[in-house]
């Protein structure tokens, strides 16, 4: 049989309630190891609980999941030996050193020595930080808190790994750095499932489940998530962006306007069309623009198009 | 249970407390400013209280009676005053403990052969230390009296025999009656409280706090491991500390210590295991750090300090008062405590506060067991 | 411009916290109605400028003018004349919707025969007319945001600091809060954005790129993507990506890539001439090429580009 095929999570009706609200409801996909998934949405979208479930942190209402082949409403310890969480605070010890942080988690999975000393020096080396092995964990710059979160999380080499909102606020360059660590892991064939509230660090997910309110809105790969968007975007660059917008919110053939700090960011249904027609408008209302530019579709405008309605094909 | 991820929680544990400087002073210099401010500040016994003094008469016979006065440990007689407006005030602000007035016909009615009354005026805002000023004046008054009566009889040409009756009395196990000696072994109580209870109603709180447990508790750690690894190192520094208190009592302080060392540590064990698993049990429920420290204060520091028998008598507490005291572990191991130093009573015989202070440690340990659950909510 | 147009003037501001620096000779101007972002990660010193922007930290060094006051020497009318919006602590969720607004009335001093007017507006402008009485704990996270810039303008300021206003809020609510930002910018309102949050950032007509304390780069969000990098980016999707990823490194005329998802970001001096080059560079080691297009760099590109530079120079590998 093949391994891949072999899904290493699989949430089947998933659903947990809070008073008062439905913090996830019947959720259902797959992730398979090699793959990194994205669970994409606003705060409040049901994110964190769906991934405190799977860690084994909190027990579901109804529905299944299976992480690793362990059922974690039913033996939610079994499933702990082969995953890793990564909760969206950071959790692990300020006051421990990096390298006291590494060993408290290898001891806790088992890892012996040798093999503690040759995985922590790889993966210190990948993150750039192994001059700061001595250093307390709470005297890192945030990027390298969650660098070190994650070499906490692989030192055991878990089957899955669940990271909640892991690169919220760090800078940009420990962010790439965090991303080509989890390349890297896919090659092991690890399972690696992260949720992010930047609909724009979704792009960088194999396959994305965009979440809203609990629910799942779509489940795909970006390219494909785009695609059926079945609409083209525009971009005007203007130095007086709320005149384009006056100009052009009811022309035809939009569905949605966003304005942006220098310009208009435009859902049309026919790219080509809109742009002649678009620039024409413009250019007889006096209105100033540098250009119009097609652009590709970001996930944002996929979600927005969802949430408020518009027609996207399914 | 695995021992080296036991191993792996206790050791992190150990580096927060080392870490952590007011917790290592909590550790390392409270046990020792305790011992000290007990055994110097705290004393129960009553000397030198300021007494002022209204001498109406300055007879030779006066002099005599507030020599025995100004000769005792008790009393010191800091003013002598010549009316009644300053007597009261002294006694007002708290400069007298008591005002002592000696009549002005006093060494006449003396010669007389009558009874002649002196007066002694008491603050009694404090009522034990009054019943004890009472007792001592008393007594030195009924000394001097005797004295002049058998002069009296003398110079009558009366044979003189001794009083028929006198009582010897005999302090048995703290011969000077030093209040030290009891309550040098007493602060052990109240150093192993914030050991046992206060500082380990932290530790789980403030992994909730930092967020540091929804990590944890996502490990193959067990519930018994994380207890245990974090109650091994406070048991240990608990030990350590009252090791360092018996030291400090015994060496410094010269408390009598007649009892094994056995003794004094199963039943400093079995207090301190009932103790941590109780601040375990809060910090578990509390979840919160500050709630964690007042409650665990609330429930073992004031008791040990209060209800234990420490300071205060249990016996001379109201009857509801000394009932609550049944259920304070504190109590039977300050009473153990009093026993092992001072009378020296073997572990055989200590099974009225031993057993006790075993049914707590079980009954806790097994509701701290119970209590901690690996999952959020 | 004239002053009257300067809504906020740094000039070399400089904060040092012991022998760390934790702004670092920032200088810069702010047009009225202008909404200018400042774009930095956590720790990159935003924090601890806008404190001294609204009066809250002494400058070790430097000057700034915030509403025409000295943000030295008059702290205080500095506090009258701006708004600071967070969304996490500015609100009581045990308060209600009006009472919020009465409290913050208060706390700006408004005067006690305009307070009913000023409220009046500010409900109308959030669009929470009829949400008086509810509970703000209860209200979903686009309304609160809408409330907390509602409570945060009661007293007209000439100029609002809006600190991360609208990270994690859905994009729909998020859209809506932005056009209500560009319509006070409208009507002359200065907006001083700080955010980590590189889609935030795009609404900004001026941005600043903050790192380590000093200030990277400073325009509007197009004219960054078009000039901060050293080349063009191109997204190549092929199979299989390590392979790809590992010879396009070591490839004449790439200057950087990177593993995207399923594709490849690659940096080269001219997107139209490399094109064919690299295809055919990739062909030749066994690497399969599906797509090969020039794509707009985002904020984010731009950033890591300008930041990796900065390290690169300071510490030589």
């Amino acid at each position: 049989m093949n391994i891949a095929a072999q899904a290493a999570i699989m949430l089947a009706g998933l659903s947990k309630s809070f008073p008062g609200v439905h913090a996830v409801e019947r959720l259902s996909f797959e992730v398979y190891p090699g793959e990194i998934f994205g669970l994409v949405g606003p705060d409040g979208a049901g994110k964190t609980t769906t991934l405190r479930m799977l860690a084994g942190v909190m027990p579901p209402d109804r529905g299944t999941a299976t992480v690793a082949g362990f059922d974690v409403g039913r033996d939610p310890e079994g499933a702990k030996h082969h995953l890793s969480y990564m909760p969206q605070r950071f959790g692990l010890y300020e006051d421990l050193t990096v390298d006291e942080n590494i060993r408290f988690y290898a001891d806790l999975f088992g890892v012996n020595k040798a093999e503690r000393e040759l995985r922590s020096g790889q993966l210190l080396r990948a993150a750039g930080m192994s001059e700061f092995r001595g250093r307390w964990a709470g005297k890192l710059s945030g990027g390298m808190k969650q660098k070190l979160g994650l070499i906490c999380a692989l030192i055991h080499r878990p089957k899955v790994i669940l990271l909640d909102e892991p690169t919220t606020g760090v800078d940009p360059v420990s962010r790439r750095d965090f991303w080509r660590i989890l390349y890297e892991l896919t090659a092991e064939g690890v399972a690696i499932l992260t949720s992010t509230a930047y609909l724009d660090e979704a792009e960088r997910c194999h396959r994305v489940a965009l979440l809203h309110q609990g629910r799942l809105l779509f489940c795909d790969t970006p390219a494909h998530l785009k695609a059926r968007l079945g609409k083209g975007v525009l971009a005007v660059t203007s130095p007086e962006p709320r005149r384009v917008r006056e100009q052009l919110q009811n022309a035809e053939g939009i569905s949605s306007l966003v304005l942006t700090g220098d310009g208009v960011h435009i859902v049309v249904d026919d790219v080509a069309r809109r742009m002649a027609e678009f620039q024409a408008r413009l250019k007889q209302a006096q209105v100033p623009f540098d250009q119009i530019q097609r652009v590709t579709p970001t996930i944002e405008d996929l979600f927005v198009d969802a949430v408020s309605g518009g027609k996207v094909r399914r | 249970m695995r021992w080296v991820r036991l191993k792996a929680v206790a050791r992190k544990e150990v580096i927060h407390i080392i870490r952590d400087v007011r917790s290592l002073g909590i550790v390392v210099i409270m046990p020792v400013v305790l011992v000290l401010f007990f055994g110097y500040g705290v004393s129960l016994d009553l000397k030198h209280l300021p007494i002022y003094v209204y001498d109406r008469e300055a007879s030779e016979q006066s002099q005599a009676l507030l020599k025995r006065f100004q000769s005792s440990d008790y009393f010191e007689i800091v003013r002598v005053v010549n009316n009644y407006s300053e007597l009261a005030k002294a006694l007002d602000d708290g400069r007298a403990k008591m005002a002592f007035v000696i009549p002005s016909d006093f060494s006449e009615k003396l010669r007389a052969g009558g009874t002649v009354s002196v007066q002694a005026l008491v603050d009694a805002t404090d009522d034990n230390t009054a019943n004890i000023i009472i007792g001592y004046t008393q007594a030195l008054v009924q000394v001097y009296s005797n004295d002049v009566q058998l002069e009296w009889l003398q110079r009558r040409g009366q044979r003189v025999q001794p009083p028929p009756l006198s009582v010897e009395t005999r302090t048995w196990y703290n011969e000077n009656l030093e209040s030290s000696a009891f309550i040098v072994p007493g602060v052990l109580a109240v150093v192993m409280s914030v050991i046992g209870a206060f500082l380990t109603s932290l530790t789980v709180a403030r992994e909730w706090e930092r967020g540091t447990m929804e990590q944890l508790i996502s490990t193959p750690v067990t519930s018994l491991e994380i207890m245990l690894g974090k109650l091994v190192p406070y048991f240990l520094v608990g030990l350590f500390d009252a090791g360092v208190c018996v030291v400090l009592a015994i060496f410094w302080f010269q408390v009598p210590f007649r009892g094994t060392v056995m003794a004094l540590l199963i039943s400093s064990a079995l207090f301190l295991i009932a103790l941590l698993c109780l601040g375990f049990f809060i910090s578990v429920v509390t979840k919160n750090q500050l709630a964690a420290s007042q409650i665990a204060l609330v429930a073992t520091f004031l008791p040990a300090f209060l209800l234990s028998g420490f300071l205060f008598a249990i016996e001379q507490m109201p009857q509801f008062v000394q009932l609550v005291t049944r259920i304070l572990p504190a109590r039977y191991y300050v009473s153990s405590l009093k026993m092992i130093f001072l009378k020296g009573t073997p572990v055989a015989m200590l099974y009225p506060q031993l057993v006790p202070l075993a049914i707590f440690a079980l009954v806790l340990a097994t509701l701290a067991t119970r209590i901690f659950q690996k999952r959020l909510v | 411009m004239n002053t009257e147009d300067r809504s906020v003037l740094i000039e070399s501001l400089v904060k040092r916290f012991g022998d760390f620096t934790a702004v670092d000779h920032i200088s810069l101007e702010t047009r009225r109605g202008e909404i200018f972002g400042f774009l930095g990660p956590n720790g990159a010193g935003k924090s601890t400028c806008i404190r001294m922007l609204c009066g809250l930290l002494r400058p070790t060094s430097g000057r700034a003018i915030v509403a025409g006051f000295d943000v030295a020497r008059e702290p205080e009318s500095v506090r009258q004349h701006i708004g600071y919006m967070s969304q996490k602590f500015s609100l009581y969720n045990d308060l209600k919707v009006i009472e919020n607004l009465h409290l913050f009335a208060g706390l700006y001093n408004v005067p006690r025969d305009l307070v009913g007017e000023r409220i009046a507006w500010a409900l109308e402008m959030a669009d929470l007319k009829g949400k008086e009485a509810m509970m703000t704990g209860t209200l979903p996270s686009g309304w609160k945001q809408r409330l907390a810039l509602g409570c945060a303008v009661l007293h007209r300021p000439p100029i609002i600091f809006l600190d991360e206003p609208t990270s994690g809020v859905d994009p729909i609510s998020r859209r809506q809060f932005w056009d209500l930002i560009h319509q006070m910018a409208a009507e002359g309102v200065t907006v001083f954005v700080t955010t980590h949050y590189m889609e935030e950032a795009e609404y900004c007509n001026r941005l600043a790129m903050i790192y380590r304390g000093k200030m990277v780069a400073l325009g509007t969000p197009t004219e960054l993507k078009q000039k901060s990098m050293k080349g063009e980016l191109l997204l190549i999707e092929c199979e299989p990506l390590g392979v790809a990823v590992e010879t396009l490194q070591g490839a004449p005329e790439v200057l950087d890539a990177a593993v995207f998802g399923n594709a490849l970001h690659v940096l080269v001096p001219n997107a139209g001439k490399e094109t064919a080059r690299l295809q055919a560079y990739l062909v030749a080691r066994e690497v399969q090429v599906s797509k090969i297009e020039p794509i707009r760099p985002s904020l984010e590109d731009v950033f890591v580009a300008l930041t990796s530079e900065r390290e690169g120079r300071k510490e030589p590998v």
